[in-house]
């Protein structure tokens, strides 16, 4: 088990800058995963720290080898880092059979070759594909390619793994299984691991640290629990969750020494004080933290239905509050009439607020 | 520089094998192919020695603008410069025409209609590439010699008593017609590649839009294929310009010049300023050429190549001209392949050339020992030492050209490919593509200048084997580096990346991965370079000495002794070998031949 950890990490492209400043510490052992839109710099850090690309400053630490310091003048070539990579690709070599993709590199590190077939076997047995040793790359399916890729990477007992959308190319059954894989092997391996993914369930299902980019710039890092309910600022509570966050913009006001949210049409309660009114502050609430009532009740809000969304277990309700567009999600198959009139209401610990200008969670 | 900023840029570059691998070929690239130029200048603009009896004054080495005088203004302008380029030109824009069109029709019929025997045809289609290009201009000489220039006279004198008259013998017409039967080829592969790839789909969707057949072919096929014919045109009419052995049999009796004729007169005249003012205005001409083509088509817009999934290809129903079709391409193809094989191999077989009569038939020319007069006291192919070990030297120089064009094509291509967004990646592919614009005649001529002192750690090379294997890659790089870079283009980044990452250095990957995936387009360069070598002439002409003879350079030989009988023989012979040859590499890696051609 092994650090890793990146200090003032910046690399452009041209005028481009695809990471700007990243400062990032993987626990050893621990599973973290990267998360962020298309082109905000995921695929770039997790190539930086396997070597595969330089960055223009800043310092990359395997526990206490430093591997990458423009200050000191250090480039640890990729040959010599010793990490376990998964591309999306799967970069299987299409002209060498399976066993030969997973030796290859064993036999170039001068293993004796009774530590190679121990090791072929175990990896082989580990992803299941004992059988299929072989077989050429093109007679594979895709996510026994993907699974010889593992294997591959089992074999060389890297202390640290990175993995860049190695799920994206498989279908929704065999992704829920392979991530499954994943986890049972991350634990086997103890290995720090460095996953990347534009996949918000697979990063919340994955991890111990998840870590949100957006535009090159980390916007939070910390456990799916906190970036899923606590998120440090707007960017993140717009991105993680699906069915989004709720957002209601308005302004502080004081009425009968209780400080409120005055949305227009709905007001919210707040429980701490906050120090100026005068700002003006969004409030999020998740789709499943809203209180749902299908009969009438005392001092809840009163909406009507637009649209119902059944996806099997849970149901999305779009409802609407004079103007203002609520979403909702209730964990059964629900079956309704649009325009029928349904009841809300709001709990004050389930609420976050944030600055409007500056995008920053108030903690309120 | 800090030390730690030393370091840095040392890992940088350690990081980075492709960078200088760059390096080091564009430097050793760079020497092998701008020195030349840079020599043809320099000369051109000094004193020579056969300049002094016109410069009693001047100093050898002097700097002059005589030369130019000479070429632009002088009186002799007219016969050194004009008249050649009006030629050439000539002879260039007919052969284009009909060699492009022959070719395309030839593509079109084979690869989008349900004309019948596509696979013999295609094979036979390409064969006068792999034949030397002046297989035609001989054989049209056993069939319409006439007594100019005195031997015997051909075939069509023999059987219907009229002597031809000169234009039908020698000069443009001929040139034109034995060109255009064999530059067809080209147009054809490089057709037939941008052909296949055109989706049928996107016709039927103008169908769909209510055009008819002649409209979706004007619309949307025409237009599609327009890059791939700029380019084959533009490639054509440059290799034509600079062509040397058909103009050179059926013009030089005749005093009939073209440009590459006029300069290897003017070398052999040892008056190498005229010639190197010549090659210069060729080598403009050329890339003129290449930048109207760029200008007017865009060279990289090649629509077609763009999408690389695979889709239906429709056959085009012919109806009742299947037949005539396949008919009319039949004999065609038997005109050209066969055809003049087959003279070459009758006139062989005569005893005393002129005399077709069956009593006049004999094997002297292959198997004699020499002893019969008629021979000229030279043995048969198969007695002779001196063809044997020509042969030999051709198979030789053959042989290695393409194993260090194979390894080079494989280093730029890598290269390029890797470096991609350098400004040394672009200037790599620039240099090694210069080549395909210096005339054959020139490049030998400059070599010889170049190599005949030591120059630094590179020994004096005139007169040895090396220094044809060194102008034969050369010449070669502008195809063995496409192929490399198409074959590496096909290999993904992180196949090899994959491999860094797991420890294994870059001399293993290389060896590993690199070569074993790029294996196929590797071999068809080399093939490519193996049929080249085999059949040049133009280019080794000047620098062949007896004892590094090869086939190509004793056909000419030869044929200049007017010994038509030895000529035959020797084409033969060096057809059939070539042949075998790409047969067999074809066969080694699996049928991969052709599309190197097509690369070309
Ligand atoms: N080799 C390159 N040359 C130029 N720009 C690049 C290069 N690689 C990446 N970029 C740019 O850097 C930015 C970050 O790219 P990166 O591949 O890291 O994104 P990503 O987060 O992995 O996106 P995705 O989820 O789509 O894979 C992008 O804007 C991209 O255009
Ligand atoms: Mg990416």
């Amino acid at each position: 088990m092994e650090q890793i950890k990146l200090r003032g990490i910046k690399k452009s492209y041209g005028k481009e800058m695809a990471v700007q400043d990243v400062d990032l510490t993987v626990n050893p052992g621990d599973f973290l995963t990267i998360l962020g839109p298309s082109g905000c710099g995921k695929t770039t850090l997790l190539r930086a720290i396997a070597g595969l690309e330089e960055p223009d400053e800043g310092e990359i630490q395997f526990g206490d080898r430093i591997v990458f310091s423009r200050k000191q003048g250090v480039i640890i070539p990729p040959e010599n880092r010793n990490v376990g990579f998964i591309f999306q690709s799967y970069a299987l070599w299409p002209h060498m059979t399976v066993e030969q993709n997973v030796t290859l590199a064993l036999k170039e590190k001068k293993l004796s070759s009774a530590e190679v077939e121990s090791r072929l076997k175990n990896s082989l047995e580990m992803v299941q594909l004992e059988t299929y040793r072989k077989r050429y790359p093109s007679e594979l399916s895709g996510g026994q390619q993907q699974r010889v890729a593992v294997s591959r990477l089992i074999a060389l007992q890297s202390k640290i793994l990175l993995m860049d959308e190695p799920l994206s190319n498989l279908d929704a059954k065999l992704r829920t299984e392979m991530r499954a894989e994943l986890k049972r092997l991350h634990r086997e391996l103890e290995a720090t691991t460095v996953y990347v993914t534009h996949d918000q369930t697979e990063a919340l299902t994955l991890s111990d640290i998840v870590v949100v980019m957006n535009k090159g710039l980390v916007m939070q890092s910390g456990t799916p629990y906190d970036i899923y309910h606590h998120p440090d600022n707007i960017f993140v509570a717009e991105f993680i969750g699906d069915p989004q966050n709720n957002f209601f913009k308005g302004q502080i006001v004081e009425k009968n020494g209780q400080l409120h949210l005055d949305c227009q049409e709905i007001v919210f309660p707040m429980k701490n004080r906050y120090s100026s009114n005068s700002r003006k502050v969004i409030a999020t609430v998740r789709p499943e933290n809203i209180n749902v009532s299908f009969q009438e009740q005392k001092d809840w809000f009163k909406v009507t239905l637009k649209s119902v969304q059944p996806t099997g277990a849970n149901t999305i309700l779009q409802v609407k509050l004079g103007t203002t567009k609520i979403t909702l999600l209730q964990p059964e198959f629900i079956r309704m009439k649009l325009g029928e009139p349904l009841w809300v209401s709001f709990d004050p610990e389930s609420l976050n607020f944030f600055d409007e200008e500056t995008g920053k969670n108030l903690h309120l | 520089m800090s030390k730690s900023q030393l370091t840095y840029f040392y890992y940088k570059l350690v990081n980075r094998p492709h960078l200088v691998l760059g390096s080091v070929c564009l430097l050793i690239l760079g020497f092998l192919v701008l020195t030349p130029l840079l020599e043809i200048i320099k000369d051109s603009l000094s004193v020579q020695s056969y300049d002094i009896a016109y410069l009693p004054e001047a100093d050898i080495g002097e700097f002059t603008l005589f030369h130019y005088e000479r070429v632009f203004t002088g009186p002799l302008s007219k016969a050194l410069l004009i008249n050649p380029l009006l030629n050439s030109i000539g002879i260039g824009i007919c052969v284009t025409l009909i060699g492009v069109s022959i070719g395309t029709i030839l593509a079109w019929l084979i690869v989008r209609t349900n004309i019948r025997y596509k696979g013999v045809f295609g094979t036979l289609a390409v064969v006068p590439y792999m034949m030397p290009s002046w297989v035609l201009a001989l054989a049209w000489l056993s069939l319409f010699k006439n007594d100019r220039i005195g031997g015997a006279e051909g075939i069509f004198t023999y059987f219907f008593g009229i002597l031809p008259p000169n234009w039908i013998s020698y000069g443009f017409f001929p040139i034109v017609v034995c060109l255009s039967l064999h530059y067809y080829a080209y147009g054809y592969l490089l057709m037939s590649g941008a052909l296949a790839s055109v989706d049928s789909e996107l016709e039927d969707a103008g169908a769909i839009c209510g055009m008819n057949r002649r409209q979706r072919m004007l619309r949307i096929t025409i237009p599609l294929l327009l890059p791939a014919l700029g380019s084959a045109i533009v490639l054509t009419f440059i290799r034509i310009l600079g062509t040397f052995g058909t103009p050179a049999l059926l013009g030089l009796p005749v005093r009939f010049y073209t440009f590459s004729t006029q300069i290897y007169a003017s070398l052999n005249a040892s008056n190498n300023g005229d010639a190197y003012v010549l090659a210069l205005v060729l080598i403009a001409t050329a890339i003129t050429c290449i930048w109207i083509n760029g200008r007017v088509l865009g060279v990289r817009k090649s629509f077609v190549t763009l999408t690389g999934k695979g889709f239906r290809s429709r056959e085009i129903d012919l109806g009742a001209w299947r037949w005539v079709a396949t008919s009319g391409v039949a004999l065609f193809l038997a005109a050209t392949v066969f055809l003049p094989l087959m003279i070459l191999l009758w006139e062989s077989l005569l005893i005393v050339p002129g005399d077709y009569h069956l009593e006049n038939f004999t094997l002297e020319y292959w198997i004699g020992d020499g002893s019969i007069d008629e021979t000229y006291g030279e043995p048969g192919v198969f007695q002779s030492d001196n063809i044997l070990s020509s042969l030999w030297n051709s198979i030789k120089l053959g042989l290695s050209a393409a194993f260090f064009n194979g390894i080079i094509g494989l280093l730029v291509g890598y290269a390029v490919v890797r470096g991609r967004g350098h400004l040394l990646s672009k200037w790599l592919e620039g240099v090694a593509f210069a080549p395909y614009i210096f005339p054959s005649i020139a490049f030998g001529a400059i070599y010889i200048g170049m190599f005949s002192t030591s120059w630094g750690p590179v020994p004096a090379l005139y007169g040895t084997f090396t220094i044809l294997v060194l102008i034969t890659v050369v010449k070669n790089l502008p195809f063995t580096s496409r192929t490399g870079i198409a074959a590496m283009l096909q290999i993904d980044k992180s196949i090899e990346e994959t491999a860094r990452v797991q420890g294994i250095r870059w001399i293993k990957r290389m060896v590993r991965i690199v070569i074993p995936l790029s294996f196929s387009g590797l071999v068809s360069g080399m093939l490519l370079t193996f049929i080249t070598a085999m059949r040049e002439l133009s280019l080794i002409i000047l620098l062949i000495s007896p004892s590094n003879m090869v086939l190509t350079g004793l056909l000419f030989n030869y044929n200049e002794q007017d010994m038509s009988q030895h000529a035959g023989a020797v084409t033969l012979l060096l057809t059939v070998i070539i042949i075998t040859g790409s047969i067999l590499a074809r066969m080694v890696s699996g049928g991969f031949g052709l599309s190197a051609l097509k690369n070309g």
